[in-house]
C-alpha cells in the first residue's frame, strides 16, 4: 500500500462542492418520491435549470437571479411532469424519461449563444473565527452559500417530513393514497406540490452547476447527475440524513478517484468509475436484506392514483 | 374543475384516434417551435416526416434505415413490455443490451481468424446469455432481498458503460488497429458478421429476431397461461398470489425474457449495423426502448408501430439538420414533445374527461365499472 | 444497385426542399460532428472552419452539418444521407467516423470524402489530421519555464496514440528546460464533461500543480485554474473569455485554409486523395496570443521553437529519448518517423505512473 499524500482539507471541501448538486436534487426527488411519485426526469429538470440559471444570471449579471431562474425553469418542467402524470394518468417512468429527453434538447436552445461565457458567481457567507479551525474549518467554514443551503434543505426536508403535519399528510398520501383520500386529503394536490418542490430543486442543482461549479455552460453538461441522485435517495433509503450521507458518497468517490489519480497512485481508471454505482448497489442490498419485512419504498411509489377507484 | 373518469373499457374509437390526435398536437406545437428558431415550419415538419419516407432520392435508402433503427427498439421493448405489464420494471436494458454486445463479440474474437459457420451462431448465444446474466444480478437481488430492481438495473447501466470502455481499449482492442480503441471490424469478418439478408429491405438478423419476438409476445399475452399470469400480477398483484403466481419466478423470468432480448439486440448491432465494439457503443437503444414499450401501449404491434415513429425521427431529424440547418437540440426536444403528446392524450382512451364537479353517482359507479373493465 | 440509380437519376431532379439556385449549382460542402457545435472545443473549431469556408467562397459553395452523430451504425447512416442528397464534399470530423466514411464511399465514387484523424484512403477519400504534438511541445516548454512547484497538471481523456504523443510531447518540451519536472496525469475517460473537468482540475491544484494543460473539450479547466489564480493552456479554442487571465495561450485548431483549399479543389477538379498532416507551419496548429504572464525572454524562446518547428528545423521528437521503462527509442539526433507517432502507445522516459491498461 503505497503512501497517500492527499490534501485532506481541499479533499474534504471539494467533496462538499461536488455532493452539493446531488443533494439538491436528491432532497428535491426524495420528497417526491416519499409523496408516491417517481420521477425519473430529474436529468431533464436539473439540465433545464443549469440553462435557465445561468441566461439569466449573464444577462442581469445577478447569479442570485440566475438561481431563482434555475428553480423556476426546472419547476416549470416538473408541473409539466405533474400535468402529465397526475392530470392526465400518463405512466410515471415514461414520462419522466420523455422530460429528460426534453429537456437536454430544450436546455441547449434556450441557452444557444452562451457557450462557454464565464458566469457571475456567488461568496459564501463570513464564518469568522470557525474558518480558522484546523484542517476542518478551511474545509466546511469557507464554502460557497448554496452548500449552506443545501445542508439546511436536508435539516428542513426532515423537520417537514417527520415535524409538520402537512409532511405526515406528504408521506401518508405516498404510503396509501387511497387510505388517505378516503380521510378526506388531496392526494393529486399534495402530488403536484411535491413535483413543484422537486422540479425546483432539480433547477437549484442545475444552477449549482452552471453558477458555481463549471462555472459556465456547454450542451449535455449534467453528464448523467440527474441519474446519480435518483440513486442516492434510494441509497438513502427515502430519508433525509441518509439522503445527505449518499451525496456524500457520491461526491467523495468521484473526489477521491480523481485526486488519487492526481497524487499519482496507480488506480485502475474504469473500476474506480464505476465503483460508486457498485458500492451503492451494495448498500441498496445490505438496507432490503436487513428490512426483509417490506423494504423502506413508500408504498405508493409510482403508482397511479384515481379519485374514487 | 375538469375530472377525469375511467371508461368501463378502453374506446376503441379514441384508441385509434389518439395517436393521429398527438402527431397533429406535435406538428403544431412543433411548427411553432421550428417559427420561433426562426426555421419555415412546413419545410422543416415535412423533411422530419415525410422525406425519409417519400422523397425520391431518400425513400429508397431510408426505409430500410428505419427497419435497421428500430430492431433494436423494438427487440428490447417487446422483452420490457412482459415485465412492464407485471409491474416489473427493468430500466436497465442499455446495460444489458452492451454486456451482451460486450460478451457475444468476446466469444467471436476469441476465435479470430478462424471461418467456421458456427461463430456466428456462438456469439449470439453468448449476447443472449450476456444480457440475460447481467439481468440476472437485479432480478434475484429483487426476488431474494427485495432490492429495488429500477435502481439496481439502472446503476448497473453506468457499471455496464464502464466495461464497454475498459473492453474497447483493453482485452478487445483490435492488435492491428495502431493502438487506436476499438474493436476488430465484426461486419468485415464473414464468420460474425450480420450482413443484411435481402439487399435494399435492412433485413438483417435482427430484424428478423425482432420480429419473431413480436409474434412470439402476441401470443404469450394471447394464448399461454404465463401471458395470463404476467397481467394479473401486474393488475391485481394480490389475487395472482392467491392463483398461485410466485412473485419472485415472475420476476426472474421478466428480467431473463428482457435482458436476454436485449443482449440479443446488442450482439446484432456489434456484428452488423454498428460493425464492432468501441468506446462510444452504446447509444441509448436501451432508454429509447422504455419510451417506444409505452408509446406502443405495451402492446407487440403497437410496439412494432413506436419502433418504427421512433426511428422515423431519428432519420427525419438527421435530414432536418442537415437539409433545413435545424440544431439537434430542436430535434431532441420535439422528439420530447411527440412523447408527451402520446402519453397525454392517451387518457382519451382511458377516461372520460368531464368538466364540472362529480355527481355522487358517478364516483360510487366508477369502482364497480373498473372491476368490470379487469 | 437500386440506391445508386435513383440516386442518379434524382441528382438530376431539382431539389425540392432546396432553395432554388439560378445558374451554376453551388458546391455542395457537408460536415460530419461528433460533438455539439456548442462545445467550445473540437466540434465547435470544425463549425469554425465550416463558417470560413462560407466565407470565403461566397455563393460558389452551400454548407450543410450534423452535429452529435454517434459513432457506429448513425454516422453510415448519416454520411450516406449525406451522399445521397447531392453533396459534393463530405468532411467527417471524428475519428470513429472511419470505417463508417470508408463504407460509404464506396458506394458512392463520384462524392469526395475527407476523414479527420483517420488512415483508411481511397481514391475518393482523403484523410487529414493536424499535428498538435507540434503546439503541444511549444506549451511544454512554456509551462517548464512557469512552473514554480515543478509539477505540472494534465487533464486526458482515452489513452489513445493521440493523446499519449501529447502527454510526450509536452513532457519532453518542459523536462528540456526544466529537468525536474514532474507530469500528473488524469485520466477521465469522456472527452467532455464540464464538472468532472473541472473537478480534475481543482483536484490537481491542491496537489500542488501549478500548471494545467488539458486534452479533453470543455473550458471548465481553464475556469477552474483562473478560480486558483494559476495558469493553463487552451485546448482546441482560444479559452481566453474562461480565462483571462490564466490563460498563457492555447493550441488552436485552425480548419478553415485546409477546408477552403480542399473545396475549391473539388470545385476545380483538381483534388486528389492525399493524406495530410499539417502542423504549425502550415497554418493547421496554431497558437493564441502569448500572455503578458510570460516572461518576455520566455515568450521569445518559446517563439524561436514554434518558428524552429515550423521552418523544420527542429522536431519535438527529437533522440535521444527512451522509453518510459528505459530502453532506447530514438538515437542522439534521431527524430520520429510519422508511423511510430501515429500508434504511440507507450510514455517516454521521466514520465511517472502508468498508462492505463
Amino acid at each position: 500500500m503505497p503512501v497517500i499524500d492527499l490534501n485532506w482539507t481541499a479533499f474534504l471541501a471539494s467533496v462538499l462542492v461536488v455532493s452539493t448538486p446531488f443533494l439538491l436534487a436528491a432532497l428535491g426527488e426524495l420528497v417526491v418520491e416519499r409523496a408516491g411519485v417517481l420521477n425519473l426526469g430529474v436529468e431533464g429538470m436539473m439540465i433545464t435549470g443549469a440553462a435557465a440559471g445561468i441566461v439569466v444570471a449573464i444577462e442581469t449579471g445577478s447569479p442570485w437571479a440566475g438561481f431563482l431562474c434555475a428553480a423556476l425553469g426546472g419547476l416549470g418542467l416538473g408541473l409539466v411532469f405533474a400535468l402529465l402524470t397526475q392530470g392526465l394518468q400518463s405512466n410515471q417512468v415514461a414520462t419522466g424519461l420523455g422530460l429528460t429527453l426534453f429537456g437536454l434538447g430544450f436546455s441547449a436552445l434556450l441557452a444557444q449563444g452562451y457557450v462557454g461565457v464565464p458566469a457571475p458567481t456567488i461568496g459564501g457567507p463570513d464564518l469568522g473565527p470557525l474558518r480558522d479551525v484546523p484542517i476542518l474549518g478551511p474545509a466546511l467554514f469557507a464554502r460557497d452559500w448554496v452548500v449552506y443551503l443545501g445542508l439546511l434543505a436536508a435539516l428542513g426536508v426532515w423537520l417537514y417530513l417527520f415535524r409538520t403535519r402537512s409532511g405526515l399528510i406528504l408521506r401518508a398520501v405516498g404510503e396509501g393514497h387511497d387510505a388517505a383520500h378516503a380521510l378526506g386529503y388531496r392526494v393529486r394536490a399534495t402530488r403536484v406540490a411535491a413535483i413543484a418542490f422537486g422540479g425546483a430543486m432539480a433547477g437549484l442543482a442545475g444552477g449549482y452547476l452552471t453558477l458555481v461549479r463549471v462555472p459556465s455552460w456547454t450542451d449535455g453538461m449534467t453528464a448523467g447527475a440527474g441519474w446519480i441522485a435518483l440513486a442516492i435517495v434510494v441509497f438513502g433509503g427515502w430519508r433525509p440524513g441518509r439522503v445527505l450521507l449518499g451525496a456524500w458518497l457520491f461526491g467523495g468517490a468521484q473526489a477521491l478517484q480523481l485526486r488519487l489519480q492526481a497524487a499519482q497512485v496507480p488506480v485502475p481508471v474504469e473500476l474506480l468509475s464505476m465503483s460508486p454505482y457498485l458500492i451503492t448497489i451494495a448498500v441498496l442490498v445490505a438496507i432490503s436484506v436487513r428490512r426483509r419485512a417490506g423494504g423502506a419504498a413508500p408504498a405508493c411509489l409510482g403508482q397511479p392514483f384515481r379519485a374514487g377507484a | 374543475m375538469i375530472r377525469v373518469e375511467p371508461r368501463p373499457a378502453p374506446s376503441r374509437l379514441w384508441n385509434a384516434l389518439t395517436p393521429l390526435l398527438a402527431v397533429a398536437l406535435t406538428l403544431a406545437a412543433g411548427a411553432l417551435m421550428f417559427a420561433a428558431l426562426g426555421v419555415g415550419p412546413g419545410a422543416a415538419l415535412r423533411t422530419i416526416f415525410l422525406d425519409p419516407l417519400f422523397d425520391p432520392r431518400l425513400a429508397a435508402f431510408s426505409r430500410p434505415q428505419l427497419l435497421v433503427k428500430a430492431a433494436p427498439l423494438i427487440l428490447i421493448a417487446i422483452g420490457l413490455s412482459l415485465g412492464f405489464r407485471a409491474g416489473i420494471w427493468n430500466i436497465g436494458a442499455e446495460g444489458q443490451y452492451l454486456i451482451g454486445a460486450v460478451l457475444g463479440a468476446a466469444a467471436g474474437l476469441a476465435l479470430f481468424p478462424a471461418e467456421s459457420r458456427l461463430i456466428f451462431p456462438l456469439m449470439v448465444l453468448c449476447g443472449l446469455l450476456g444480457g440475460l446474466l447481467w439481468a440476472m444480478i437485479p432480478a434475484l437481488l429483487k426476488a431474494y432481498a427485495r432490492t429495488n430492481e429500477i435502481l439496481v438495473s439502472l446503476l448497473l447501466v453506468y457499471v455496464a458503460e464502464n466495461v464497454v470502455a475498459w473492453a474497447a481499449l483493453g482485452p478487445l482492442r483490435n492488435p492491428d488497429g495502431g493502438g487506436f480503441p476499438g474493436s476488430r471490424q465484426l461486419s468485415r469478418w464473414d464468420a460474425a458478421s450480420n450482413p443484411e439478408l435481402i439487399a435494399g429491405t435492412g433485413a438483417h438478423w435482427g430484424v428478423v429476431a425482432a420480429m419473431l419476438a413480436v409474434v412470439l409476445a402476441y401470443a404469450l399475452f394471447a394464448r399461454a397461461k404465463l401471458g395470463y399470469d404476467i397481467r394479473l400480477a401486474g393488475e391485481a398483484p394480490r389475487a395472482a398470489r392467491f392463483a398461485g403466481v410466485s412473485p419472485p419466478r415472475l420476476v426472474i423470468l421478466c428480467f431473463a425474457v428482457s435482458g436476454g432480448l436485449a443482449g440479443l439486440a446488442g450482439i446484432f448491432e456489434a456484428t452488423g449495423p454498428s460493425g464492432q465494439i468501441g468506446i462510444d457503443f452504446g447509444v441509448g437503444y436501451g432508454f429509447t426502448a422504455i419510451i417506444v414499450a409505452f408509446l406502443g401501449r405495451l402492446n407487440p404491434f403497437g410496439i412494432v408501430l413506436a419502433g418504427l415513429l421512433m426511428a422515423l425521427t431519428y432519420i427525419g431529424g438527421e435530414l432536418a439538420q442537415m437539409m433545413v440547418g435545424i440544431p439537434l437540440a430542436a430535434i431532441q426536444a420535439l422528439q420530447g414533445m411527440l412523447l408527451f403528446f402520446l402519453l397525454g392524450v392517451d387518457v382519451l382512451s382511458r377516461y372520460r374527461v368531464r368538466l364540472g364537479r362529480a355527481r355522487p353517482a358517478d364516483v360510487a359507479a366508477a369502482p364497480r365499472a373498473a372491476e368490470a373493465a379487469e | 444497385m437500386k440506391t445508386l440509380l435513383l440516386a442518379g437519376a434524382a441528382a438530376l431532379l431539382p431539389l425540392a426542399t432546396l432553395a432554388q439556385s439560378a445558374g451554376d449549382d453551388p458546391l455542395k460542402v457537408g460536415f460530419i460532428y461528433v460533438g455539439p457545435v456548442g462545445d467550445g472545443g473540437w466540434t465547435y473549431e470544425h463549425d469554425q472552419g465550416r463558417l470560413a469556408l462560407e466565407e470565403a467562397l461566397g455563393d460558389g459553395v452551400e454548407t450543410t452539418f450534423v452535429e452529435s452523430v454517434p459513432e457506429g451504425a448513425d454516422a453510415e447512416r448519416v454520411i450516406q444521407q449525406m451522399a445521397l442528397t447531392g453533396h459534393d464534399l463530405i468532411f467527417t470530423t471524428s475519428f470513429g467516423f472511419m470505417d463508417a466514411t470508408a463504407n460509404v464511399a464506396e458506394q458512392f465514387p463520384d462524392v469526395t470524402f475527407e476523414h479527420a484523424t483517420g488512415y483508411k484512403r481511397a481514391d475518393n477519400v482523403g484523410t487529414y489530421s493536424a499535428r498538435f504534438y507540434e503546439g503541444r511541445a511549444v506549451i511544454g516548454h512554456i509551462a517548464g519555464h512557469m512552473t514554480e512547484t515543478g509539477k505540472i497538471g494534465y487533464i486526458a481523456s482515452y489513452p489513445i496514440p493521440e493523446v499519449i504523443r501529447g502527454i510526450n510531447a509536452a513532457y519532453l518540451a518542459a523536462s528540456e528546460v526544466n529537468p525536474d519536472v514532474e507530469f500528473s496525469v488524469v485520466w477521465l475517460y469522456t472527452w467532455f464533461d464540464p464538472a468532472q473537468e473541472a473537478d480534475a482540475a481543482r483536484a490537481l491544484i491542491e496537489q500542488g500543480v501549478d500548471v494545467i494543460m488539458q486534452h479533453t473539450d470543455s473550458t471548465a479547466p481553464m475556469t477552474a485554474a483562473e478560480e486558483a489564480g494559476i495558469v493553463a493552456f487552451g485546448q482546441a479554442s482560444d479559452m481566453a473569455a474562461a480565462g483571462p487571465t490564466a490563460q498563457l495561450t492555447a493550441i488552436i485548431d485552425d480548419w478553415a485554409p485546409y477546408y477552403i483549399r480542399r473545396a475549391e479543389e473539388v470545385r476545380d477538379g483538381t483534388w486528389t486523395s492525399e493524406d495530410t498532416w499539417e502542423g504549425i507551419a502550415e497554418g493547421m496548429v496554431e497558437l493564441a496570443p502569448f500572455s503578458d504572464r510570460i516572461p518576455e525572454e520566455v515568450r521569445a524562446s518559446a517563439q524561436a521553437l514554434a518558428d524552429g518547428i515550423a521552418a523544420g528545423e527542429v522536431h519535438p521528437f527529437t533522440g535521444p529519448i527512451a522509453r518510459q521503462d528505459g530502453t532506447p527509442w530514438l538515437a542522439e539526433g534521431e527524430t520520429a518517423d510519422d508511423e511510430t507517432l501515429a500508434g504511440m502507445n507507450f510514455y517516454v522516459e521521466g514520465i511517472e505512473g502508468d498508462i492505463p491498461d
